[in-house]
């Protein structure tokens, strides 16, 4: 397959970007999306040019590092994926291809297709976790957990911390990923202690780093790669009001 | 051979931790604060050392190459974490475990290391369910266990088919919380490119800044190094693109010896390789050989119709389908060890038989849909077949998954002793990067307890030990000689990789590289192809110091130049590998040399002469490396010739 692709450069943070396009030939449908910048890097090293740099490691969709907004997208055309897993058999044959990086102001772009993610750290560091140190900690199995509460703990913790909700949402609000790390633990005993500091120093972290607010559009869960669930957010509200009411 | 003391500690096996702890240094908490440690590497091991640390109240400073320390390759682990709970109160105890560990490492790990992980294993579920870890779940809302790689009892936890994720989430979030009580320091996008040594002593490391390509030195009493594994030295594996073996092994050069660094492990059941513009292989989970059955047609034909798309795996009867490991080990059938399911595919593969490329098998799971149902198939691997029909476009409810082995985990690695220190005093190697637990085959689901347990509970005990005796040292300023010497030396030798301008790219070369690495030091082994290698690799060196090109600068983000280092580094393991895997002559576990094989084609191993870690020592680039052996001893353990046919 051929394909087009206009792609945004950008050599720092302070430089001003634009499109270039190049094109690449008799590519694989087989082929990743990731592997087809590699057979495009590979074109421009062999002609002594600086390769497009794009975050990525894993390439299995578990990482979270791959972070390309393709053709106004998110992680691309396929639903529930990543761009790592992304196919070329999911474009035509002559397609263009517009490649950019996640488009939000708390996400800086570092270099061409690299952003600056470590709002999502901060906001984790802030109030992410069960405040227990190691050791001294009761038996595994002392404390039942229904299954359906461990169940939805587990589809909020599936979150890659990959950024596509913020890439995706017009006010580049972090809610979703907030949501899910708060969801995930105010649905386990072990997690409820904490739920209203947690809720309290997480969104006002998220605020200060200059994150928008929700305003429940729902375009975070449709591009999200691990599909997860607005519902979370509407539990994080209910945790953050009644936070706020005690 | 003062130098490979691993320090047991004396007293009964079952005795030997707690006497370790009872009589071991500890330091003061006044005293912590003023005392660094470094610690290279987020990922199960390094996060989890990294909170212990700051929690107890050292001062840590932990650094990572990805963006976030969220994103460690352990991530991507599947399956499951083992440990000696016996909650379905099947008969595991942690002599169990011990025992399973030390059997399906082929008798060449180190016993009490051993029997101190199991004896660990079930605090790490403590500590990961009190973190918030969501492990799957009976009815009745107790911890649910499934049996894993074989295991005669069911003692891995899992949650659904993202154990890794969220045993590493749990890691990191103790971390952030450090960070937030300012005991530990974060640095991503810095990788570790040396380390300093201050009159023999690990005293800090260089680094270099992805972002801007600043170079920069850091002080810490102890170092802990813990990168993970090399397996990508064979370009194609499991392991994510930027894994690389570097830090281990700029310690082995700076005087820490390496140990067994053959001992690679091969996964059998991967998607096999479909062009060379591939640039990663994704694991299947091995869980799916609970209920999948391999097999490839019975006769010759039959594959090459296969191969040409001219008939379908469904055309082909049941009486002409080889279920060739139910028929070579019945006891075991599809479950046996990875190095015994990875060779008996290529085997059948090399044969002629292989369907797909030619390089594939079969994992079928019609029969189980039959007996089970599609919804119980799909509940127990939902994910998987997900994920398989993603990338490969086809439907593995309907047509069976194709397989092949890839390169998966490095069992061998610094060789540390039983404070997992290695032989350079304060610098000390966790997890994957260290060679101790697993011998010459890991069993699935005992890598991510091993990296938890040298993080959460050993490492922060050990290390003290070492500590207490440092508490009159003070910082260094980081502009001591031995910091700015080292800093020159990665100065020039990046500054000489931008000057090759030659003409293949990094990872062409490093394609090439690791194709002759995968023929000559991957699944089966011989003399001549080992001698071979040893010279191919010498001038691949000297090609890649001449012929490599990087393009970009230096002084900024530049991936090339990074790979490029790793690269360099990973032609001189395979060289190591290959000298590692000679020497030994004998087959063990996932080493298996083709002259010492049984008439029916098994291991042949040879207790006897090679009952002993190969722990190599440098002298010099392009020269042989010094042997030494630390011998093995197993007291509580009858030493067997692993059997899984009856
Ligand atoms: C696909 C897959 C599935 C697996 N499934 C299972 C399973 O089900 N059960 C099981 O027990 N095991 C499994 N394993 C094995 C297990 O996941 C790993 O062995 C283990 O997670 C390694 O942890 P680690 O902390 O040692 O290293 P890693 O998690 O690899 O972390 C390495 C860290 O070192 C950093 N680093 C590396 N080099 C440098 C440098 N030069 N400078 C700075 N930082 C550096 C990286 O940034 C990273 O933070 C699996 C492995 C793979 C690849
Ligand atoms: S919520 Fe979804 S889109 Fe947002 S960071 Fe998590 S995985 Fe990515
Ligand atoms: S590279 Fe890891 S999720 Fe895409």
């Amino acid at each position: 397959m051929d394909f087009t692709l206009k792609i945004w450069r950008q050599q720092n943070a302070a430089a001003k970007g634009r499109f270039e396009t190049h094109k690449v030939a008799g590519i694989s449908p087989d082929c990743s999306f990731l592997e087809m910048l590699d057979i495009l890097n590979q074109q421009l090293i062999d002609k002594f040019e600086k390769p497009v740099c794009f975050d990525h490691d894993c390439r299995e969709g578990i990482c979270g590092a791959c972070s390309l907004y393709i053709n106004g997208r998110p992680h691309g055309p396929d639903s529930a994926v990543t761009a790592c897993q992304l196919h070329m058999r999911k474009f035509k044959d002559g397609d263009t291809i517009v490649v950019e990086p996640w488009r939000a102001r708390p996400f800086p772009v570092i270099k061409d297709l690299v952003v600056d993610r470590s709002g999502f750290d901060k906001i984790m560091a802030a109030g992410g976790y069960i405040s227990v140190n190691t050791g001294g900690v009761p038996d595994a199995n002392t404390i039942p957990v229904p299954r359906a509460h461990a169940e939805t703990a587990m589809d909020a913790a599936a979150c890659i911390g990959c950024g596509a909700c913020v890439a995706a949402c017009k006010n580049a609000s972090a809610m979703l990923f907030v949501a899910a790390k708060v969801s995930q633990f105010a649905m386990l005993p072990q997690g409820k202690v904490e739920t209203r500091e947690r809720v309290l120093k997480m969104v006002a972290k998220m605020d200060e780093l200059g994150f928008g607010n929700c305003t429940n559009t729902g375009a975070c869960e449709a591009e999200c790669p691990k599909q997860i669930s607005i519902s979370h957010i509407a539990r994080l509200n209910r945790e953050y009001l009644s936070a706020k009411i005690l | 051979m003062t130098k490979l003391n691993a320090r047991i500690p004396e007293g009964p096996m079952a005795e030997k931790w707690n006497n370790y702890k009872a009589g071991q240094k500890l330091v003061n908490p006044a005293n912590k604060r003023k005392l660094d440690i470094i610690v290279v590497g987020t990922g199960l091991a390094g996060a989890s050392a990294a909170a212990s640390l700051g929690e107890l109240g050292f001062n840590v400073k932990a650094f990572c190459y990805q963006d976030s320390p969220r994103r460690a390759h352990s991530i991507a682990a599947q399956g499951g974490i083992n440990a000696a709970k016996n909650y379905p109160n099947d008969g595991d105890s942690v002599y169990r475990l011990y025992y399973d560990t030390i059997k399906g490492g082929d008798y060449r790990s180190r016993e009490a290391n051993v029997y101190r992980l199991a004896e660990v294993s079930g605090n790490i579920i403590d500590q990961c369910v009190a973190q918030g870890v969501p492990f799957a779940r009976d009815y009745g809302g107790l911890l649910d266990n499934r049996s894993f790689g074989g295991a005669q009892v069911s003692r891995t936890f899992y949650a659904r088919g993202q154990t890794g994720q969220q045993l590493l989430l749990g890691a990191y979030s103790a971390m952030m919380r450090q960070v937030n009580a300012g005991t530990v320091k974060l640095y991503p996008r810095t990788e570790m490119l040396d380390i300093v040594l201050v009159e023999g002593k690990a005293r800090g490391i260089i680094t270099r800044n992805l972002v801007t390509g600043n170079i920069e030195r850091h002080f810490g009493h102890a170092v802990v190094i813990a990168t993970g594994g090399y397996g990508r030295a064979f370009y194609l594996s499991t392991k994510a693109m930027g894994s690389n073996g570097s830090a281990a092994w700029q310690a082995y050069k700076r005087g820490a010896l390496f140990a067994n660094p053959s001992f690679v492990q091969i996964h059998p059941t991967c998607i096999p390789v479909h062009g060379d513009y591939q640039s990663k292989l994704t694991l299947m989970s091995e869980s799916l050989r609970n209920d999948g059955r391999i097999w490839v047609p019975r006769k010759k034909e039959d594959a090459e119709a296969l191969r040409n798309g001219r008939v379908k795996p469904k055309d082909i009867a049941n009486e002409d389908r080889d279920y060739y490991l139910e028929r070579r080990y019945p006891a075991f059938g599809n479950l046996v060890p990875r190095d015994v399911a990875s060779r008996a595919a290529k085997e059948r593969c090399d044969a002629g038989y292989g369907v797909g490329s030619g390089l594939a098998v079969y994992l079928d799971f019609e029969e189980s849909i039959g007996r089970l149902g599609k919804k119980v198939i799909e509940e127990r691997y939902g994910n998987l077949f997900q994920m398989y029909e993603k990338i490969v476009d086809e439907n593995p409810y309907e047509t069976p998954m194709m397989i092949y082995p890839a390169i998966h985990y490095c069992m061998g690695g610094l060789w540390v002793d039983y404070e997992l220190m290695t032989t350079i005093p304060g610098l000390f190697s966790i997890g994957e990067c260290n060679f101790s637990d697993h011998g010459a085959n890991r069993l699935g689901a005992s890598a991510l307890m091993q990296g938890l347990a040298d993080g959460y509970f050993i490492l922060p005990y050990t290390i003290q030990n070492y500590l207490a005796a440092e508490i009159m040292t003070p910082r260094m300023p980081v502009d001591g000689r031995e910091f700015l010497e080292t800093e020159g030396q990665i100065r020039e030798r990046l500054n000489r990789l931008m000057q090759i301008k030659g003409k293949q790219s990094v990872d062409r070369m490093h394609r090439k590289f690791g194709l002759l690495l995968w023929e000559m030091v991957g699944m089966a082994r011989n003399s001549e192809g080992l001698n071979k290698a040893i010279k191919e690799f010498s001038s691949l060196r000297e090609e890649f110091w001449t012929d490599i090109r990087i393009t970009g600068g230096i002084d900024e983000m530049n991936p090339e130049l990074e790979k490029a280092s790793r690269v360099a580094d990973f032609i001189e393991t395979g060289e190591l590998m290959a000298r590692d895997a000679l020497q030994r002559e004998e087959s063990c576990g996932g080493h298996f040399r083709e002259e010492f094989q049984t008439p029916e084609g098994e291991a042949s191993r040879n207790d006897n002469d090679f009952m002993f870690v190969a722990a190599w020592e440098y002298t010099g680039t392009g020269k042989e490396p010094v042997l030494h052996r630390e011998p093995l001893n197993y007291e509580n353990i009858k030493v067997q010739t692993r059997n899984y046919k009856i």
